[in-house]
């Protein structure tokens, strides 16, 4: 009667639902996903982390106040608490799991997390990075940032990343390591 | 539970006419909090996000004819283009302060009218910029101005089956402000907001009061005495008394009541200042 100490075998009946009947296909970081077994009222955050294996989008405080699941639907900064996962079907949903280095292909090394991304980088290097919950939040907000707006001004970085919340470092140093980012992008024109 | 997403506003419509009882899913950024805290369980839902006529916004006729219409779908980032923008300034202004990027990507100004939170910060842009809301249903299409929609706290006129399709926006010729009061300037519910217009063709202003009643509170006899004492030939020169007087009358319009964000009293004092620095600074920008 060994147990399942590996945590990957789903449990045998579904944990949280009644009424769990919906199949849905969602696309995650490039790859199709069938979605089963969940109740129809969970949110993309709960179907990512609990039904599609990525936890990198934190669950908090599921009212949209601190950034800690934001992810990109449709290539747009959306905290994944407030969508609701069955609505998401037919849009391109990136996790922190999906960013790749710039110039990245796929098959690299860089798909499978073993090269971070620059702003994962300069996170740890200006020790933007502390208890680490926040995060992942962080760097796909940054990302969208800096993809949007390549050299934001203070005030700017301030006012984009005002939904992401950070208990740890006093913002200090994750605005550190975005200056860092955004210098050594600029230096690579 | 089914979750709808239709792809043509004419199937929404019917979808709703088939099944009155399915929640309408706008951003979601109201409903998924009551959603994840348990507080809510819809029977099924009915997602607009891929009925692309909401998510347009075009301008309708020209001059002092010209209406913004917005679809009910266009987002608070929208609403924030600088196209838009230059159009609908207080409405820009009011869409800042809404929540955080995220927030803004996602909700709408069709979901702030259909929740009708009196502290929802687009209500009173609307209600003094005198919008209109269109609304479709099986039977037809009708529309209201805004001030008649929003009829209480979380309460509309929206029938059982209707949709909010649209928002007509008419287009101001002239300054205006929105300024909002709460713990701090992201992520936050407003404590008191108020939006103020001013039409130099008209020589009229329209000033309207969020959070500090049931519904976006205006009062037309402060509006029109103050536009006769304000001095349209000689502008920007402005008389502090009449700054004063229009706040005070402001304040005296607004309904305050005490909450978990503030008092009754607090309130009352902080439309009084917002309204006389909104008067101000729209006038300075004459």
């Amino acid at each position: 009667m060994g147990g399942d100490v590996t945590g990957t075998t789903p449990p045998a009946t579904p944990v949280r639902d009644t009424d769990a009947d919906a199949v849905y296909r969602l696309t995650v970081n490039g790859t199709a996903h069938t979605v089963e077994g969940t109740r129809p009222t969970d949110s993309l955050l709960h179907v990512l982390r609990d039904r599609l294996g990525l936890p990198g989008a934190k669950n908090a405080c599921e009212q949209g106040e601190c950034g800690s699941c934001s992810v990109l639907v449709d290539g747009v900064l959306v905290c994944a608490c407030l969508e609701l996962a069955e609505a998401a079907v037919g849009c391109e949903i990136t996790t922190v799991e999906g960013l790749t280095p710039a110039g990245a292909e796929p098959g690299d090394a860089a798909l499978t997390g073993a090269v971070l991304t620059d702003v994962q980088q300069a996170m740890i290097e200006a020790g933007g990075v502390q208890c680490g919950f926040c995060t992942p939040g962080f760097v796909v907000a940054i990302h969208d940032l800096l993809d949007r707006v390549p050299d934001p001004g203070p005030l700017e970085v301030r006012e984009a990343l005002a939904g992401n919340l950070c208990r740890c470092t006093g913002y200090g140093r994750i605005l550190a390591a975005i200056e860092q980012v955004v210098t050594v992008r600029g230096n690579g024109r | 539970m089914t979750v709808l997403a239709p792809t043509r506003l004419d199937d929404a419509v019917a979808a709703l006419a088939a099944d009155p009882s399915l929640t309408v899913l706008a951003g979601g950024t109201d409903l998924m909090v009551a959603v994840n805290y348990g507080q809510y369980r819809p029977a099924g839902v009915l997602s607009l996000r891929r009925v692309p006529e909401l998510h347009d916004w075009h301008v309708d006729g020209d001059g002092s004819a010209a209406h913004v219409v917005l679809g009910a779908a266009t987002s608070y980032t929208t609403l924030l283009d600088p196209a838009l923008a230059a159009l609908l300034p207080a409405l820009a202004q009011a869409s800042r302060t809404v929540g955080s990027p995220q927030i803004r990507n996602t909700g709408t100004v069709g979901g702030n009218l259909g929740t009708a939170s009196p502290a929802g910060d687009t209500l009173p842009v609307l209600v003094a910029l005198d919008a209109t809301v269109e609304l479709a249903s099986a039977s037809g299409r009708r529309s209201m101005p805004v001030s008649e929609f929003v009829t209480g706290p979380k309460q509309t006129a929206l029938a059982l089956g209707e949709l909010v399709t649209a928002v007509r926006v008419p287009v101001a010729h002239g300054p205006q402000e929105f300024l909002k009061i709460g713990v701090r300037n992201a992520m936050v519910i407003a404590v008191a907001n108020c939006a103020l217009v001013l039409d130099l063709g008209r020589r009229h202003l329209a000033c309207a009061l969020g959070a500090v009643g049931p519904v976006p509170m205006r009062d037309r006899d402060a509006e029109r005495w103050t536009a006769a004492h304000l001095d349209w030939g000689h502008r920007p020169r402005l008389e502090p008394a009449l700054v004063d007087e229009f706040g005070r009358r402001m304040a005296a319009a607004s309904r305050p009541i005490d909450d978990h964000r503030a008092t009754a009293a607090y309130r009352r004092h902080a439309v009084e200042v917002l309204a006389r620095r909104a008067l101000a600074r729209a006038w300075a920008a004459t």
